[in-house]
């Protein structure tokens, strides 16, 4: 029974070492497999691509921070890009201040990148994109926004007056937004479903931690949110969209991560199932004895 | 691409390593930037509330429009500090009384719409053997979670039924979680590759 | 005795009451209330973070004063917290202030603030490296302690070995249907039971609603007289 003591001895750290080998290689010889994309993230799209007109108005909600970076960012990156290809404005909206950097950032990659692929279609801060400043009280944040939005906040997250904004024009409330993704890994996605959607029927796309995926399939089913992008898996699919469609030019941050995803994942089983061996034999020496 | 020369990345990558060296064992580099990080967020909290909330909500609408119903919970807000001083501390529970007064009066009627939003999606508009599922499922959870009946026979049974369907659901969030804190670890991996080192593109 | 105990739970259920009557009267009064409301609300949340800071440095400050084991670390915490607030408030937080231009005349309104600078490199990495370790320790958990050790469990097992394995594309490289199985289970049964918490959640979360407005649950006013 020399493996279950080597099992039930082995140093943790080797177990770390192999989860980071596991991660590491993978990046190093990509093999790249292909992916199907699924249902909840193409509605999303397809709302995008096709519910939504010229000029129109994409709200993001940044209510992440650099905890669940990895999985939300290439989100964002990925909705406002998908946004501005179609000449939509985009705006960015935090109920917390870790957010407004993390928005921030993004709004700073997508539109360098941007700009440097299109130089016949230069988009502007303030004039196709722009960050509303962050304002504490979360779900009277939300509550007010349906109310008048330029009241909410006066002013973007850089000190201009939001009523002096191009991006801004024609902006009174939820009923001039055509879509909101609310990206977060939080209970903040309820706040947004039952102020915004609920009192104000704002539309609402979901981009979440694959934490909480699996909790907000009851809100896809009740229509309450339009679609949803799951974990790093759902930005990947996304960013697969976009390149298809010619789009998308930045590194490709979820899809590269999907080898290294998928060569943990088995190293994971391998453990369960090597601790349930484990646990078995021992349990069934035990009752021999 | 290569090692990068970025001063700022560099910065980057040894506060990385030196909490990834926790993972052998706890040392003063792991500490030094756990309470560094500590710090560091706070200070970045201040600054967003000082430009974003208190500059733009508070200030210019009093000095530069002269709005002056801002007083009001201007002086509510700050009527929060009393709880610094022992004799008054007892003023700030009229602020704090406030924000969760009016907070639940506002969550009330919409929680309720909420509610009914999710119950009426339950209801079967035609027969199929998700919707099936689906109504089972709801109301076997909703009568395991029900403590105010013992669970005995046809309840016990049912609540039975409950369990089977939250250890599915549990399963399905354990399996989503794991993809979660591997996803987050393939973000760090990916800067040290690829912004600090340079050795993917 | 009345401002200490009887105000509080007053001005909580007249503000309440007020707010869940407003729901219901579209009268442009009830609608302009209602808008004062959410402004007052802001302003008065506003204050609540200042509060929490105010608590972490005085932690820290006694920390450092009674020399508790580690309290030098407390230095590096309130050192970097006045750096960090400092180069935000002078810098600016997403654009450099006019401040911070006329100071350095070769800063550009289009450039990194000070504060971004922080943020970016040093909370950015090390809060996210943090959260990665527990990649780590659920590896370690995942061989030590999730054991099939009855009917449920197994279950639970196999559920999330099906969905950890048909979430990624290798998943759908072995068996082309495993990404439908695994959509299925997520839109039936898992959705089902995570109605059922859900839906008792929020029956609780209202449940409690009703007690703060009728004064019953008084917790949040916090102890004393």
């Amino acid at each position: 029974m020399r493996f279950i003591n080597f099992i039930n001895k082995l140093d943790k750290r080797w177990i770390y070492l192999v989860l980071a080998l596991c991660i590491i290689i993978p990046f190093l010889f990509p093999i790249g497999f292909p992916m199907k994309t699924t249902a909840p993230v193409k509605s999303i799209y397809d709302f995008i691509e096709d519910s939504i007109p010229e000029g129109g108005v994409v709200l993001i909600g940044a209510d992440y921070d650099p905890s669940t970076m990895a999985e939300l960012h290439p989100m964002a990156k990925v909705i406002a890009t998908h946004a501005l290809s179609n000449n939509l404005r985009v705006l960015f909206v935090t109920l917390y201040p870790q957010g407004a950097g993390m928005a921030q950032d993004v709004i700073e990659n997508v539109l360098r990148e941007w700009n440097n692929s299109n130089p016949d279609n230069q988009k502007e801060l303030g004039k196709d994109i722009t960050l509303l400043a962050y304002v504490p009280g979360v779900s009277a944040v939300v509550l007010k926004m349906g109310e008048d939005i330029i009241e909410t906040f006066n002013e973007d997250g850089y000190g201009n007056k939001l009523s002096d904004l191009e991006v801004m024009k024609e902006i009174k409330n939820y009923n001039d937004i055509d879509l909101m993704v609310e990206l977060a890994g939080s209970a903040v996605v309820l706040t947004w479903l039952i102020y915004a959607n609920g009192r104000y029927g704002l539309n609402v796309g979901i981009g979440t931690t694959a934490v909480s995926a699996a909790e907000y399939y009851s809100y896809l089913q009740s229509k309450q949110a339009i679609g949803m992008l799951g974990g790093l898996k759902g930005a990947a699919e996304y960013e697969n969209l976009l390149s298809k469609k010619g789009v998308y030019w930045g590194r490709k941050d979820a899809t590269v991560g999907m080898d290294a995803q998928s060569s943990a994942h088995i190293f994971f089983i391998i453990l369960i199932v090597l601790g349930n061996i484990a646990y078995f034999v021992s349990k069934k020496q035990k009752g021999g004895r | 691409m290569a090692l990068s020369s970025n001063f700022w990345i560099w910065i980057a990558a040894i506060l990385t390593l030196a909490i990834y060296s926790f993972l052998y064992k706890d040392n003063p580099f792991y500490k030094f930037a756990e309470y560094l990080l500590v710090g560091i967020s706070i200070g970045y909290g201040i600054s967003v509330y000082w430009h974003n909330t208190i500059i733009t909500k508070v200030f210019n609408p009093l000095v530069y429009d002269k709005n002056f119903l801002v007083l009001i919970p201007l002086l509510l807000g700050l009527l929060m500090f009393s709880r610094f001083f022992k004799n008054v501390a007892y003023l700030s529970r009229i602020p704090i009384a406030f924000v969760v007064g009016a907070g639940t009066g506002l969550s009330v009627p919409s929680s309720f719409e909420f509610l009914f939003k999710q119950v009426y999606a339950t209801m079967p508009t035609k027969l199929d053997i998700g919707i099936i599922i689906i109504v089972i499922g709801v109301i076997s959870t909703l009568i395991y979670f029900f403590f105010s009946l013992e669970h005995k026979g046809f309840v016990g049974r049912v609540s039975r039924v409950g369990i089977t369907f939250i250890m599915v659901a549990f399963g399905a969030a354990f399996g989503y979680t794991i993809m979660a804190r591997v996803s987050l670890f393939i973000g760090r991996i990916q800067f040290l590759l690829s912004d600090w080192l340079g050795i993917i593109k | 005795m009345f401002i200490r105990r009887t105000l509080p739970l007053l001005v909580s259920a007249i503000f309440g009451v007020a707010l869940i009557f407003q729901f219901f009267i579209p009268h442009p009064a009830s609608k302009s209330f209602y808008n004062m409301m959410l402004d007052w609300l802001i302003i008065v949340s506003a204050f609540t973070y200042l509060i929490a800071v105010q608590s972490t440095v005085e932690l820290h400050i006694t920390k450092i004063k009674r020399k508790v084991e580690g309290w030098q670390y407390s230095i590096i915490v309130l050192v970097s917290l006045f750096v960090t607030a400092l180069l935000g408030i002078f810098g600016g937080a997403f654009m450099p202030t006019t401040l911070w231009m006329k100071i350095f005349h070769n800063v550009k309104p289009t450039d990194t603030t000070p504060l971004m600078y922080t943020y970016l490199y040093m909370q950015m990495p090390m809060q996210s490296t943090i959260f990665s370790l527990l990649a780590f320790y659920m590896a370690s958990a995942a061989f030590r302690s999730f054991r099939a050790r009855s009917f449920d469990a197994t279950l639970l097992l196999i559920t999330a070995g099906i969905v950890t394995i048909g979430r990624v594309p290798l998943g759908e490289f072995i068996y082309k249907g495993l990404p439908d199985v695994v959509e299925w289970i997520l839109k039936y049964p898992n959705m089902a039971a995570q109605r059922g918490i859900l839906i008792g959640v929020q029956l609780g979360i209202i449940a409690t609603s009703i007690k703060i407005i009728l004064g019953i649950e008084r917790k949040y006013l916090g102890g004393g007289k």
